[in-house]
């Protein structure tokens, strides 16, 4: 068994430098095939020719394309992953300023799409065919069908303009700008860890209605698949036999289907958590939040190589890490995985 | 039924929900917030900068030697020089600085600062150094033709005679902006000039001083001490925000004192609406249709006369663009020093018809159209396609990204396009070298103008905008970009479609933003609110 997880974790060893290359090999050529002209998202349309050629140049863009992806990848090894065009900042330190604040609105939006969608999906299971089941379907299915840019900004006219309940787009209030110094980048944790409890609030408020949309998002999903994963158990004959058997119904429920679902209901969780870390874009967009999905989306859209093949190694790294970390929980949770 | 602890549970938790009405703060007294679409920031160093954003921003943080008061844009005043004049030969320039002045950081103005900075300018040769580089001044000559001769004195000798007046509106942009030498020379890297630095700080003498500079987030300006003039707001803050719904929010809230991106819709919910007002000044911007002279069809005089025909301007904009652009057909927009307001084309299908006919084209043809996605580019297009299948036109189109759209028409892959151009610096020659001059229809030819990307070379007409250009008397000098707009207006295979308007939608008790025609001219300093 010691040798079946040796082999294993070498397997995985192997398999992540390559699964990142070959990402980065396809956005790579993605990029150099796109017609948009790098040098222009540079120098700009009105540049002169010598300065258009000079960069053109200083982008490597003369050389053949296995020499460019060859030497970016060298660079990408030394730690050295370019400057943005954009931000004129080094791509590291960009994504260590946007992902965190993508991280922060996945992680909260996911643990609200898990305390709401899980009991949700159970209880639509439990209750299928009643009223409660059909009102689970039809919130989640709107959840599910309605785009997610229209939910928010629903979602701010409602809360925010009409009710007043929560602040506007943007991470904080203007007031409270550098008042908290960027440790882990989330601003939350940074605000808490730094005793500014008044920022602490404000981000609060400012999180809570991209998450909340993030969160309905989620959840329709996952109390979706966790209703058709508990009604599958529950049709089965070891469940008869614990209510034969004179089981309370919450034991049967809880104790026996639900342990039974675990397994694939980490994989949806992860999967779900994973699609939020790559960053909704729309969402960011309405909400005006930095995150991770617009840096990459503006980046695309000026042909800005060097921020798009760093944000996408990032992407590809939660990716493979929250595989691994999921295939680490099954062990856990099921004996029958180790 | 309500269950107690459910009820009791609801009644602990209520009052979690009341900081979070604390977090609606109104925007702070002495601050002005405005919502923007920030996203095209790419650096704050003068001499880099080109973009919208970046341009308003370096304006409000920089002074030049020279500038136009968007009362009187036809005229040049001195911001840091106090006089200038120029040789009878039209080839040096001497400027005399203004007495005691400082920049932010309290170090004294003098002309060895205006000599770094122009010199600067040249050797880094970023995107804008075009505008003085044109004047045969680069990395290799600077130091001896940008001279500083004393304290309070600099000289600028230039390649060729040209209208003072070119030269002059060209230091007056951004490019021409005056920095702190020593501070950037304190936080140069290598021979980086301190741009690194300069991207994300500045060093100027203008009324603000940047604060801090994030990347689709914020832009934070505060008030310098050491301003000659008056400051009337102490921070200005631009917030990103992407969504013109979203900014609309947020000034219906309170959240913010301004929002500079609303469209025609967002305007007109705000219309009648007292507590709020809306600023609209016209802006150097057109928007242009244009037909590559390589179509065999689009080649044909007639045809180009056809299709300026078969455009319905008047509703376009009433339907379109009703508050955000006005119709213009003239490649100057109003504003500069000759501009014509000729409105010479309306939609005529039946003129368009019989134009086509004689063009041996009796059925019409089929073309396509590049342009850029978003609004209100999508919507005119669709208005084009619809109009032009009244006159037997068939208009494909061919939506795209902004920079790819610029690609293909770099490249001359388009048939015809429509896109949206902004003059460099407020002088008529920046459109008129655009849209007029090609002496070389090479495909290795050195200047990309539109005119070139449109393959449209005319010898006689390249000659009078060199001409015009070195005409030292202004009025003559508008005569003549009077003739070239009108001679381009019937011949040339450009529509200029309409001239932009800068909306910006505030608070009743906001006042005091002066628009100006381009983004180098967009000014805060005199902004308040009540």
């Amino acid at each position: 068994m010691r040798r079946a997880r040796l082999a294993s974790f070498g397997g995985w060893l192997v398999t992540l430098p390559l699964t990142l290359l070959g990402l980065l090999l396809v956005t790579f050529l993605i990029g150099r095939v796109m017609p948009i002209d790098p040098v222009i998202a540079i120098v700009g349309d009105r540049a002169p020719a010598e300065l258009y050629e000079r960069v053109r140049l200083e982008l490597g863009l003369d050389r053949p394309l296995y020499e460019q992806f060859f030497r970016y990848c060298a660079a990408i090894l030394s730690g050295n992953f370019g400057r943005s065009v954009m931000t004129s900042r080094p791509v590291l330190e960009d994504i260590t300023r946007f992902f965190p604040a993508t991280l922060e609105l996945a992680t909260i939006a996911t643990i609200l799409g898990v305390v709401a969608g899980v009991p949700a999906g159970v209880l639509a299971a439990v209750r299928q065919g009643g009223k409660i089941d059909q009102l689970i379907r039809f919130l989640t299915l709107i959840g599910h069908s309605v785009p997610v840019f229209v939910l928010g900004l629903v979602g701010l006219l409602v809360f925010y303009a009409k009710l007043h309940l929560v602040p506007g787009p943007g991470r904080i209030n203007v007031a409270f700008d550098d008042i908290v110094t960027p440790v882990t980048g989330m601003l939350l944790l940074d605000a808490a860890f730094q005793g500014e409890w008044e920022v602490f609030r404000d981000a609060v408020g400012h999180i809570l209605l991209p998450a909340g949309v993030l969160a309905y998002f989620s959840l329709a999903y996952i109390a979706r698949m966790t209703r058709a994963f508990m009604l599958e158990q529950l049709r089965q004959e070891y469940i008869t036999t614990a209510r034969v058997k004179g089981m309370s119904e919450m034991r049967v429920v809880w104790r026996h289907a639900f342990g039974n679902i675990t397994v694939p209901l980490i994989t949806v969780i992860a999967l779900s958590y994973a699609g939020l870390l790559e960053g909704s874009v729309l969402t960011e967009t309405i909400f005006s939040w930095p995150g991770l999905g617009q840096y990459l989306t503006v980046s695309l859209l000026n042909a800005d190589m060097n921020a798009v093949l760093g944000a996408t190694l990032v992407v590809g790294i939660v990716y493979l890490g929250l595989n691994l970390v999921c295939d680490l929980i099954y062990r856990l949770v099921d004996p029958r995985t180790r | 039924m309500i269950r107690r602890r459910t009820f009791a549970s609801s009644l602990l938790a209520a009052p979690a929900l009341w900081p979070l009405r604390d977090a609606l703060a109104q925007t702070p007294r002495d601050t002005l917030v405005m919502a923007a679409q920030l996203d095209d920031i790419i650096s704050l160093d003068p001499h880099e900068s080109f973009e919208f954003k970046g341009n308003e921003t370096t304006t409000n943080i920089y002074e030049k030697l020279l500038t136009t008061h968007n009362t009187a844009p036809d005229k040049i005043v001195g911001e840091l020089a106090e006089s200038w004049e120029v040789s009878a030969d039209s080839l040096t320039h001497t400027f005399r600085l203004k007495a005691g002045r400082k920049f932010a950081s309290g170090n004294p103005i003098t002309a060895q600062d205006a000599e770094y900075s122009l010199r600067r300018a040249v050797t880094l040769n970023k995107t804008p150094a075009f505008i003085l580089t044109q004047f045969g001044l680069n990395g290799q000559n600077a130091t001896q033709m940008i001279r500083a001769t004393d304290e309070r004195t600099l000289v600028i000798t230039i390649g060729e005679p040209i209208s003072p007046s070119f030269f002059y509106y060209c230091l007056s942009a951004n490019v021409g902006a005056i920095v702190d030498s020593k501070v950037v020379e304190a936080n140069k890297q290598g021979d980086d000039w301190g741009n690194g630095w300069l991207k994300t700080h500045s060093a100027g003498s203008g009324p603000y001083v940047l604060r801090a500079w994030r990347a689709s987030e914020t832009v934070t300006l505060e008030a310098n001490p050491n301003y000659p003039g008056q400051v009337r707001s102490r921070r200005v803050v631009t917030r990103h925000v992407a969504e013109p719904a979203s900014q609309l929010l947020l000034l219906q809230r309170g959240d913010v004192d301004m929002a500079r991106n609303l469209g025609p819709d967002q305007l007109k919910s705000l219309a009648s609406d007292s507590a709020y007002k809306v600023q609209r000044s016209r802006k150097a911007a057109v928007i242009y249709m244009c037909m590559n002279q390589r179509h065999p069809e689009l080649a044909k005089p007639k045809v180009r006369e056809a299709l300026k025909f078969a455009i319905d301007y008047d509703a376009i904009q009433r339907n379109i663009v009703s508050t955000t652009y006005d119709v213009h057909q003239a490649f100057l927009p109003l504003g500069f020093l000759g501009a014509i307001d000729d409105k010479p084309f309306r939609f005529d299908p039946t003129r368009a018809k019989a134009l086509l006919a004689e063009a041996g084209l009796p059925n019409g043809f089929s073309v396509t159209l590049d342009y850029s996605h978003i609004q209100p580019w999508s919507d005119i297009a669709q208005a084009i396609q619809a109009t032009f299948g009244q006159v037997g036109v068939r208009l494909n189109l061919q939506p795209g990204e902004q920079r790819q759209v610029i690609t293909r028409m770099r490249a001359r892959q388009h048939e015809t396009l429509m896109l949206y151009w902004s003059p460099d610096y407020m002088d008529p020659h920046s459109n008129t070298e655009a849209f007029v001059s090609n002496p070389d229809n090479g495909d290795n030819a050195r200047a990309k103008t539109l005119a070139w990307r449109n393959s449209w070379s005319v010898p006689e007409l390249n000659a009078k905008v060199a001409a015009a250009v070195r005409e030292r008397d202004a009025e003559k000098r508008a005569e003549m970009y009077i003739e070239l707009q009108r001679e381009h207006q019937r011949t040339s295979p450009f529509m200029i479609l309409l001239q932009a308007i800068e909306v910006a939608a505030m608070r009743a008790g906001v006042s005091g933003l002066d628009i100006g025609p381009i983004n180098d001219r967009i000014y805060y300093r005199e902004t308040t609110k009540t």
